[in-house]
């Protein structure tokens, strides 16, 4: 008698699981890195080629390292809110340009602002492997320590920089 | 030797060897290259990505997917195999990197037990609920026998038509 | 104008199935003859309309009225025509509206095929068939209405994805969801049953060819899907586990349990509630699949742009159609009576067998399919499940089956005999080993997974023979030829879809063993061999399509010396979107296929070039057609052919619940059941 149920409520937990995954987002892959130390590179900056930065040097502070590229439709989006919050000195943000020729990369901060303390070039795209970046943009909270706290994949919104990455900088600031 | 080369047998002589020259590359249709460098590296890299995922392409293997990041990962692999890292400390680092996900062949860890092992958990469970559902309904169910009438106009009606059921 | 016509059709399709999904019911549960009686005339009215709002996209799309956001998004005005008119369906709402029309003709199918049932029960059936419709157009209407409009107008279309802009792409969907749709028909058979309380094997002879239809229609969707991924994709690829293949796949193969399901029921009148619970899951997972591909759930190369807005009502939608069904099903069911007595070896059992791994195949990869989604969901994490699992999951399950496929059609209703049954194929089995084993000898190289897949293959083949030679010697009298014509049609097309599943078998194996790849930098006049074949590369040249421009290549092949044909893969660009295809060159043969892709361009004219020798890759898609074919010999068997002008005869068979089933054609000469 009972057994004849048995259909209605594998469904109705089924029904359970998607309904939790409509909320979800499978196109994310939240990383790994979090949580630990992030990868050391060292490249030639964008602006001064002759001059390497190395991550090492951003020891102490709390930074964001935002891959970004000029081909990248998605990154033309965010860009005024990390121009904005550059300007705000809450936070240094450095940009890591990502497979990406100089010549048109420099154009394009020039038509739509440079809001990075320093660029670094990663025209084969190996630092981003390090970092396990998929996409276009995505960008990264470290702290003093140089330990990855967050991940952000896509575009930063509005919503992301109140909710999640403003207050996350803040306690790390301490 | 220079006086021979110009005697007629010595001119003969160069013309044979310049022809054979000029004619050996028409003869030889030009064997295409492949593409990979190191065709040995290039067996063991893509066994290796065919059980990867690209990750931009979300339903691809890192094999077969043309994506420009599958082409970064595939040059990476392909580097680390060089320099004579073994198969699995290349899956280790990319899934250090990227996590799970990259792995096409989900792992055998225990939250993935129930999706390894489920479907012969299923098998063996239907299997057996089967068997015993079968045995208890051969007890409950009760089939009148024919009487020898019955019996009969069956026969008939069989060598009526001649065994005509699938 | 067109656009508002047709979306006030929409609405009045909309009033009809409202009217057909509820009055017939009442009336036929109160014995209303006028409602009952209205079932017919609304179904064909609600087809109607929604023919005169389909008729009205396809208008828009082919004249181009990019005010319509549908067209604009999905259309240009350098696509040609045919294109122009397929683009109708290749979006979201344009398939929804697709799909609603194809239940509508379905239903008026039913409405005219039908004469010979009882009207309530047509009135029940048609009922729900319009519940489901008015769900999916409600859906339209409110969450995804192709005729939405676009103002001010788009000087110019967005274009047709360059991979749906091809043959194969145009045929496939309305082949699927025929399929689809189709099993909306066993499922209204079966709700029909349950809700008029009658139980009996009626309902499984009735909707049996319905449900055979819709099948062999789901067989050759899907088979489209997969032969265009092969020659559209650009690297020889023809499954890939991807979920929303698996969404189709998911209702084929519980389809084809219930096929066989349906088989039992009428002639024996044994698993009646089984069957009834087959019929509601196969179309339950149709609706599940256009779930999965709309909401955004999964991720698949083959998903529409998802809005969780839609993904909520059709999950909605889910919720109440096949909640409202099981939750009738555990009502009802445990009245139904439990049919005839069967052994534990039997063609009963077998049957029953073959449900068992076709449903737990299902299950697991449905449970592949959304693992992934079970872990994020619970916060485990995030994996992939890809075609490693599924392989190593489907093959195992599915091997029994098509062990059981040699023992089935010789095994006797309700006592079979084991040592019979092993006497009779042990030179099947024999047979069948040996050229397993000695096969791959032929092809090149022995290896073990091919001969086990032969092995499969070949016994299915030799049990066929055997089965067949067996009727015949119980045929009576008569030459060969006479006694081959006495059988029936119905009793062939379970052995050519068979057959066609050994073929399907028989192309995979040999593929996967036998085929070779070569990635190859050719400069113009270089070669390269494979397969005993000699591709010698002379250039490409820019040529400029319709709505695009390419680089053409010319590659000749050479067999033993001789030049059998030139190839001409292209690198096209299209124009709209800027978007690149590669679109490979291949020289089908019976035996193999010779496939060329174009890969990226060198200097001094020189290009990476793909060259694929593939053994029997044909056999794959050749298999599915003779499966298709099996099915529609199954459905055109005589005695659904014959004018039946009887009427139900009480007094020769038994009324008790569980008995034969009532047969309405049982004195007409030659109403066989085959």
């Amino acid at each position: 008698m009972m057994r004849f149920l048995l259909p209605l409520a594998a469904f109705i937990v089924l029904v359970g699981f998607l309904a939790v995954g409509l909320g979800l987002k499978p196109r994310e892959i939240p990383s790994p890195l979090v949580g630990k130390p992030a990868p050391v590179f060292q490249s030639p900056r964008l602006h001064e080629p002759d001059q390497i930065l190395s991550s090492k040097d951003n020891l102490g502070k709390v930074w964001l390292l935002n891959v970004w590229a000029s081909w990248c439709v998605s990154c033309r989006e965010e860009h005024p809110l990390l121009v904005e919050l550059s300007k705000s000195g809450i936070v240094p943000i450095y940009g890591l340009n990502y497979k990406d020729k100089p010549e048109l990369a420099l154009q394009w901060l020039g038509q739509y602002g440079d809001p990075y303390t320093v660029s670094v070039v990663d025209p084969e795209g190996r630092i981003g492997i390090d970092y396990g970046v998929y996409g276009v943009p995505e960008t990264y909270v470290i702290d003093k320590d140089g330990v990855i706290r967050h991940k952000q994949i896509g575009p930063v919104t509005i919503e992301s920089l109140e909710k999640k990455i403003l207050p996350l900088i803040k306690e790390l600031q301490g | 030797m220079i006086p021979d080369l110009l005697n007629t047998r010595g001119r003969k002589q160069i013309m044979l060897l310049l022809t054979l020259a000029l004619l050996s590359p028409l003869n030889w249709a030009k064997e295409a290259a492949p593409v990979a460098e190191d065709p040995v590296i290039e067996k063991r890299m893509l066994a290796l990505s065919e059980d990867l995922r690209c990750l931009v392409c979300q339903n691809e293997s890192l094999a077969g997917s043309r994506a420009d990041f599958a082409n970064d990962l595939r040059r990476e692999i392909r580097e680390q195999l060089k320099e004579g890292k073994k198969d699995q400390e290349i899956i280790d680092f990319l899934v250090a990197r990227y996590g799970d996900f990259v792995l096409y062949n989900p792992p055998m860890k225990p939250t993935t037990y129930l999706l390894w092992i489920g479907p012969f958990a299923f098998l063996l469970i239907g299997a057996a609920i089967l068997f015993f559902y079968l045995k208890m309904r051969r007890r409950q169910i009760e089939e009148p026998s024919l009487t020898d009438d019955q019996h009969r106009h069956a026969e008939s009606l069989l060598k009526d038509d001649k065994g005509n059921n699938a | 104008m067109i656009p508002e016509l047709g979306n006030f059709s929409l609405i009045l399709a909309l009033l009809l199935a409202l009217t057909q999904g509820t009055l017939p019911i009442i009336g036929a549960a109160r014995g209303n003859l006028s409602w009952i009686a209205l079932a017919r005339p609304v179904v064909q009215g609600q087809f109607v309309f929604l023919a005169i709002a389909f008729g009205c996209l396809a208008y828009s799309f082919v004249n181009n009225d990019f005010s319509v956001m549908n067209v604009a998004r999905n259309s240009n005005s350098e696509l040609p025509a045919h294109y122009r008119f397929a683009a109708s369906w290749g979006s979201h709402e344009g398939s929804l509206l697709l799909w609603v029309f194809m239940l509508a003709g379905w239903s008026v199918a039913v409405s005219v095929f039908s004469r010979h049932l009882p009207d309530e029960m047509v009135a029940r059936v048609l009922g729900v068939m319009g519940m489901v419709s008015v769900g999916f157009i409600m859906f339209m209407l409110i969450t995804s209405n192709p005729f939405d409009r676009l103002l001010p107008a788009a000087f110019e279309g967005s274009d047709l994805n360059p991979l749906l802009q091809d043959f194969g792409m145009v045929i496939h969907p309305p082949m699927l969801y025929m399929g689809y749709v189709g099993f909306s028909v066993a499922f209204a058979f079966a709700i029909a049953a349950l809700i008029s309380g009658q139980m009996d094997a009626a309902w499984a002879r009735w909707s049996r060819p319905w449900t055979t239809v819709a099948w062999v229609f789901l067989t050759i969707g899907i088979m489209l899907g997969s032969w265009w991924a092969y020659y559209e994709l650009g690297w020889g690829g023809w499954w890939f586990w991807d979920p929303v293949e698996n969404a189709s796949f998911l209702p084929w193969m519980v389809g084809t349990a219930l096929v066989h399901s349906l088989a039992v029921t009428e002639k024996r009148g044994s698993f009646k509630s089984w069957t009834l619970l087959l019929a509601i899951s196969a179309f339950s997972l149709s609706l599940l699949g256009t779930f999965l591909v709309r909401s955004g759930v999964l991720t698949s190369v083959h998903a529409f742009a998802t809005d969780p807005s839609r993904g909520i009502f059709i999950l909605g939608f889910l919720v109440i159609v096949i909640g409202s069904s099981l939750l009738l099903f555990a009502w009802r069911a445990p009245k139904i009576g439990l049919g005839g007595k069967f052994d534990l070896v039997s063609r009963e059992s077998m049957l029953l067998a073959n449900n068992l791994l076709l449903v737990v195949a299902a299950g697991s990869v449905l449970l592949g399919t959304l693992y992934p989604l079970l872990m994020d969901s619970l916060d485990l994490g995030k994996i992939s499940v890809g075609p490693p699992y599924f392989e190593a999951v489907f093959v195992p399950l599915m091997t029994p089956a098509i062990f059981l496929m040699g023992l089935g059609p010789l095994s006797r209703w309700k006592q079979a005999s084991l040592p019979e049954l092993v006497m009779r194929l042990r030179w099947a089995f024999g047979v069948s080993m040996a050229t397993a084993l000695l096969m791959p000898l032929v092809m090149g190289e022995w290896k073990p997974m091919v001969s086990f897949g032969l092995l499969l293959a070949f016994w299915v083949i030799a049990t066929i023979f055997v089965s067949i030679r067996h009727r015949l010697q119980n045929s009576g009298q008569g030459s060969v030829f006479t006694r081959l014509a006495r059988q029936s049609r119905s009793y062939y097309s379970m052995h050519l879809a068979h057959f066609g599943i050994a073929i399907f078998i028989i192309g995979v194996t040999l593929v996967n063993g036998y085929e070779t790849e070569k990635d190859v930098r050719m400069e113009i006049g270089s070669t390269v061999e494979m397969g005993g074949y000699t591709f010698r590369f002379t250039g490409a040249s820019p040529v400029t399509g319709p709505n695009y421009s390419a680089m053409r290549g010319d590659i000749e092949v050479l067999h033993n010396g001789e030049k059998i044909r030139v190839m001409q893969p292209e690198k096209r660009t299209y124009n709209a979107s800027g978007m690149t295809m590669t679109e490979p060159a291949i020289d089908t043969g019976f035996i193999r296929d010779l496939y060329v892709a174009l890969g990226e361009p060198l200097e001094d004219g020189a290009w990476v070039v793909r060259v694929y020798h593939k053994p029997f890759v044909d056999w794959i898609w050749f298999g599915c057609l003779l499966m298709a074919f099996g099915g529609m010999l199954a459905v055109s068997d005589r005695r659904y052919r014959l004018k039946i002008n009887t009427k139900p005869i009480e007094a020769a068979t038994e009324e008790k619940d569980g008995g034969r089933a009532p047969s309405g054609n049982r004195l007409a000469t030659g109403g066989k059941k085959g």
